[in-house]
């Protein structure tokens, strides 16, 4: 069904110009034509326009950099709630809790590309999102650790150990009888 | 929180259940099977020939008296009497009870014929020393009150047949009289008792039935003295043999009147030598005469004139005679042929005889056993048999299907649980996945070997050993042990596993030994011979030569050691070894326990292989304080999977596994005897814990008020054992466990991680490691014939105790309960290790009972055996019965159980991808609708 979309855009058309979905197409302007000298209002307004949008953008990256607060806040409160005895509850809110600051660390671009504008800054939103995406990894790995998974006793890495072996033989016993 | 409280409790709940492992009603017989025997009969009497079910009624040398059905030899009915409690006689009073006679002829009991009911119980006051009569009277009518008389010695107890209450009782004579044998003439009230006086003096007794009053008495001497072995041949003349037992003495007794005329044996019997016997009189004049290894049948006619009948070479039983109609009488002689019994019945006149039925007695007295792994499964099965199989499969799968769906009607349910027990799968003779097919292979105490397949208990195979047979160069053979000799891993396909039988030719230490090679999958003796030394020890090395082969050292009574197999191969790999090996005796009567180590002194001799002990030390017990009681060892193939012991917050201890420590336990000299014999402060019991390379004792514990008998059984890094507490008035088991002092500093996670450690370098006692140790003792309400411990694939499954009752059943007890860490209060960690809080006593959980509903009747032995699924442990218990059951100490955590549904499992998934295709199909359906609007 994915694909079925994806073939529509293929057909789609762009008919507005200057859409900011879509890059400017890079055709020379017709003879005569000049893109600067054109109602010198209508450019105004159009900057104007630009700037409130990369503001705009601006503000949604910082939101968007914020969001995994939230989502931490709730991490820890169900991680609260689970307990630190290894159950299925437990295991799955803590690799859920693992698995949400990776995959979004995955997709850092992503998640930043409708933000991206020459105007827009987007480097600092994305270490505070990468930063908190890393507390996040650091609050599963702790909860890791509560449950016991995280092998940093020795007794994780003895007891796969087998008993060493013997150099002596010794047998007998009581006379058979 | 809720959910937090809500988790607990099915935790909770996950960790109880894991305790009980008790089975359901329609899963008994599925993994389990139980044999019922009586072992070797030693005496036999037939119901009269009237009645319409025959029976017949015997006592054998397992101390069971039994009633069997004549026409196909199944058991009516059984008891197992105490092992103190010997049965001496049986016979059948009135047609309706039997009686048996034992404790050496202290207790009479009377059974109901039909269905083995106790009807009543005699105690008679008896001298020890004397050898007891029963007899009934033949002619007994019933309706009359009717005696039955006990001869004891001097005295005669009669005793009513009815309700046991002694009628009379009559003291004959104050001197030492032995009545050798009682009979009644016929239609008269005088019963004859005749028996010796001293060695010398013949007496005849003529005793009034109902009364008990003397009558007559006859007495005479008979000046060379007699061997106290008589025979009644008729009414009037008895065969005794004197003193240094090379004449018969014929003895008259008519009316009063004693005769005697000696007849000097070889003059009758020329090839005779050396010492007669008698054997049980045949009654109608006919005398049977044990002269060695030959049995001579001879007719007495009067009083000096003996014929032979007949010369039977080599026998090794005789029967009593048998009854068949007014004049004719029938015997059976057993005679050996190499693996073969020849079964000759004789009568007075010819007659034609066929074996009814047989029952495989011998497995009632096994001494030992091993297991063996069948062979692999080969290519080339038939497709008709695969296809019968696979709708067979189908057709089980879709009943048991509607089992499981409650559509099954009470026939279909029947149907499943007779597919249930008679799988096919459980009984093939191929090794399968889980490892539950074996063979087990038993020595029985006749020298028998036998092999059990586990699925069903069926005999695979049965041989005889000829070695283990009475010959001249070897007196008095018996089996002792049976042992691993070839396990072939390389060629499994094409070469057999065998085993090793060892015996000796008599019960002195000095008797040459026998060792016999059978192969294990078809019973085939591959190599039989008798040593030229004796057998005192066998140690099984863990060492295999190049054909596989195990290496045994077979230490003789001079304390030399002898290997096997003796070819130059072997002996190259244990010269090798030899440094390493160590060997030790426990001399009980001498209170000593010694070390050696083996040398070769001058030239190896290959036909010899004789090395030297060389004494290393030696414990000696003070012999006033203390007696060696008991002592336990590791089994050999014991396998632990790890060395640390994880305990709460991820602390590790390190458990000290030697397979080289030996548990002993003392006893104070007094309190050797019964439980109650002496006073708790008189009593006292000792636990050691020595090892066996360097004779260190690494613990030394003491139980003041303690006594035995003792139980122990050793496994991984602890011993746990049972004795009786005099103070306490219990029973008690301890647990000791054992950890290294010495590698507790291996706690550096990082040293650990990058291998620099010394935990898997091979080590010896005599870096002399220091140990801890904890120990905790508990009560325990029963009294313990047998303890074993259950043996896993790999060791990672917890270990249960198997515990065989007094009541004959097998126990099995959690490990965790004899926990010495257990305490009143466990911390929450300790908790959630799995600790129990303590209790005195252990719990005896009903459903824990291995053998549920069953008895092995006279248990002796527990033995385990893991099976290649790591959960499961195969449990075979023998006594007169035999057991075999599978257990899982942690439940079978790594298979689906027996009834799990794979028809359910099956439909299950279809259904699935049948609506996934459905709603993909109606997706697909839906978004083209879309595509269109």
């Amino acid at each position: 069904m994915e694909k079925g979309k994806g073939l529509a855009r293929r057909w789609a058309v762009e008919f507005a110009e200057n859409s900011y979905s879509s890059s400017p197409v890079d055709v020379p302007d017709p003879m005569g034509f000049s893109r600067s000298s054109s109602d010198p209002d209508d450019a105004n307004a159009s900057r104007q326009k630009k700037e409130a949008e990369a503001a705009w953008k601006a503000q949604k990256a910082w939101e968007v950099a914020q969001a995994p607060v939230k989502n931490l806040l709730m991490m820890g409160f169900m991680m609260w709630m689970a307990g630190s005895t290894v159950h299925l509850f437990s295991i799955g809110i803590t690799f859920s809790a693992l698995w949400q600051p990776i995959s979004a660390l995955q997709g850092v671009g992503k998640v930043f590309e409708p933000y991206k504008d020459p105007r827009v800054d987007t480097l600092a939103p994305k270490l505070l999102f990468i930063a908190l995406n890393l507390a996040g990894l650091v609050l599963g790995i702790w909860k890791l650790n509560t449950l016991g998974l995280l092998p940093t006793h020795a007794s994780d890495w003895v007891s796969s150990l087998p008993p060493a072996s013997e150099v002596e033989y010794a047998g007998g016993g009581l006379p058979v009888h | 929180m809720a959910i937090r409280a809500f988790l607990g409790l099915m935790i909770l709940l996950l960790f109880s259940s894991t305790i009980s492992t008790a089975l359901f009603e329609d899963q008994v017989g599925l993994a389990d099977w139980h044999q019922k025997y009586i072992g070797k009969v030693k005496h036999a009497v037939f119901h009269t020939q009237k009645t319409g079910r025959k029976r017949v009624v015997v006592s054998t040398e397992e101390n069971v008296v039994a009633s069997l059905d004549l026409r196909t030899g199944d058991i009516f009915w059984r008891h197992v009497l105490g092992k103190i409690d010997r049965i001496d006689q049986v016979e059948i009073v009135l047609g309706k009870y039997v009686v048996t006679l034992s404790s050496g002829g202290g207790i009479l009991r009377a059974w109901n014929l039909p269905d083995g009911q106790m009807i009543w119980e005699s105690i008679l006051q008896v001298s020890a020393s004397s050898k007891s009569l029963l007899y009934v009277s033949a002619n007994m009518n019933v309706g009359k009150d009717n005696l039955i008389l006990v001869f004891g010695g001097s005295l005669i107890h009669a005793l009513s047949s009815t309700d046991g209450q002694i009628v009379w009782r009559k003291e004959l004579s104050t001197n030492s009289l032995e009545i050798q044998q009682v009979f009644q003439p016929h239609d008269s009230d005088t019963i004859y008792a005749l028996g010796f006086i001293g060695s010398s003096e013949f007496v005849a007794y003529y005793v009034n039935y109902k009364t008990g009053e003397v009558l007559e008495q006859s007495k005479a001497s008979f000046e060379s003295g007699f061997c106290g072995e008589a025979s009644l041949v008729s009414d009037d003349v008895v065969v005794a043999l004197d003193a240094s037992r090379t004449y018969l003495v014929s003895i008259s007794f008519r009316n009063g009147v004693i005769n005697f005329h000696q007849m000097y044996i070889p003059e009758l019997i020329p090839e005779f030598s050396g010492k007669a016997t008698l054997l049980p009189s045949m009654h109608n004049g006919i005398l049977a005469v044990d002269i060695a290894s030959t049995i001579v049948m001879l007719r007495v006619k009067g009083v000096n004139e003996l014929k032979i009948i007949e010369k039977i070479n080599h026998p090794s039983a005789i029967s009593d005679a048998l009854p068949l109609s007014k004049e004719q009488q029938a015997f059976a002689i057993l005679q050996h042929d190499e693996s073969r019994i020849h079964y000759k019945v004789k009568f007075d006149t010819d007659l034609t005889s066929e074996i009814v039925w047989s029952r495989e007695d011998g497995l009632a007295s096994i001494v030992d056993s091993t297991t063996s792994e069948l062979p692999v499964e080969k290519e080339g099965v038939s497709v008709a048999e695969v296809e019968h199989s696979l709708f067979e499969w189908l057709k089980g799968h879709f009943l048991k299907l509607k089992g499981t769906l409650m559509l099954a009607n009470p026939d279909e349910v029947a149907a499943i649980q007779a597919i249930r027990l008679k799988s096919f799968e459980k009984n093939k003779m191929t090794r399968d996945h889980n490892g539950f097919r074996k063979l087990i292979i038993v020595l029985t105490r006749a020298g028998k070997v036998l092999a059990l397949h586990t699925g069903d208990g069926r005999v695979v195979w049965s041989v005889l050993l000829p070695v283990l047979r009475k010959s001249e160069t070897c007196g008095n053979p018996f089996a002792l042990n049976v042992y691993q000799w070839q396990v072939p891993h390389h060629h499994a396909m094409h070469e057999n596993p065998s085993v090793v039988v060892v015996g000796r030719c008599g019960h002195n230490f000095d008797a040459p030994g026998i060792l016999s090679i059978i192969d294990s999958y078809t019973g085939k003796v591959h190599n039989s011979l008798v040593l030229e030394h004796s057998v005192r020890h066998i140690m099984p090395l863990p060492f295999t030569d190049s054909t596989e082969q195990h290496l045994h050292i077979v230490i003789d009574d001079n304390l030399h050691a002898h290997l096997y197999p003796k070819t130059s191969d072997s002996v190259k790999i244990f010269i090798d070894e030899m440094p390493n090996i160590y060997w030790y005796s426990v001399e009980v009567g001498k209170n000593i326990i010694k070390g050696y180590s083996l040398e070769l002194k001058g030239e190896l001799d290959m036909a010899e292989n004789d090395f030297q002990p060389k004494e290393l030390w030696s414990i000696v017990f003070p012999s006033a304080s203390e007696k060696i009681a008991l002592t336990a060892t590791r089994k050999m193939n014991e396998i632990v999977h790890t060395q640390a012991k994880i305990i709460a917050d991820q602390d590790v201890m390190y458990k000290y596994i030697s397979k080289n420590i030996l548990f002993v336990a003392t006893v104070a000299p007094k309190a050797a005897g019964e439980i109650g014999s002496v006073t708790p402060e008189e009593a006292w019991l000792y636990a050691y814990l020595i090892d066996t390379v360097s004779g260190r004792i690494l613990h030394r514990v003491s139980h003041q008020g303690a006594q035995g008998p003792i139980h122990a059984v050793m496994s991984e890094n602890w011993v746990v054992y049972h004795y009786f507490n005099l103070r306490a008035h219990r029973y008690e088991m301890s647990v000791i466990e054992i950890y290294d002092q010495s590698r507790e500093d291996n706690k550096d996670v990082w040293k650990l991680v990058l291998g620099k450690h010394n935990l898997t370098a091979p080590i010896s006692t005599y870096s002399k490691p220091e140990v801890t140790v904890k120990s905790q003792s508990y009560f325990f309400t029963h009294s313990v014939k047998s303890m074993a411990v259950t043996a896993t694939a790999k060791g990672i499954t917890s270990k249960q105790l198997l515990i065989g009752t007094i009541g004959d059943q097998v126990l099995a007890l959690d490990k965790r309960f004899l926990d010495p860490r257990r305490s009143v209060n466990p911390t929450q960690s300790e908790k959630e290790e799995g600790i129990i809080p303590l209790t005195d006593s252990l719990p005896i959980v009903p459903q824990s009972f291995v053998t549920h509903a069953l008895q092995v009747e006279g248990l002796r032995g527990i033995v385990t055996t893991p099976a290649k699924l790591e959960s499961t442990s195969l449990v075979f218990s023998y006594g007169v019965d035999l057991f075999f059951t599978r257990i899982a100490p942690s439940r079978t955590y790594d298979s689906l159980t027996e009834d799990f549904s794979y028809a359910l499992l099956l439909l299950t998934i279809v259904a699935l991808v049948a609506a996934l295709l459905v709603t993909w199909a109606l997706s697909e359906k839906k978004e083209l609708r879309e595509k269109w609007r």
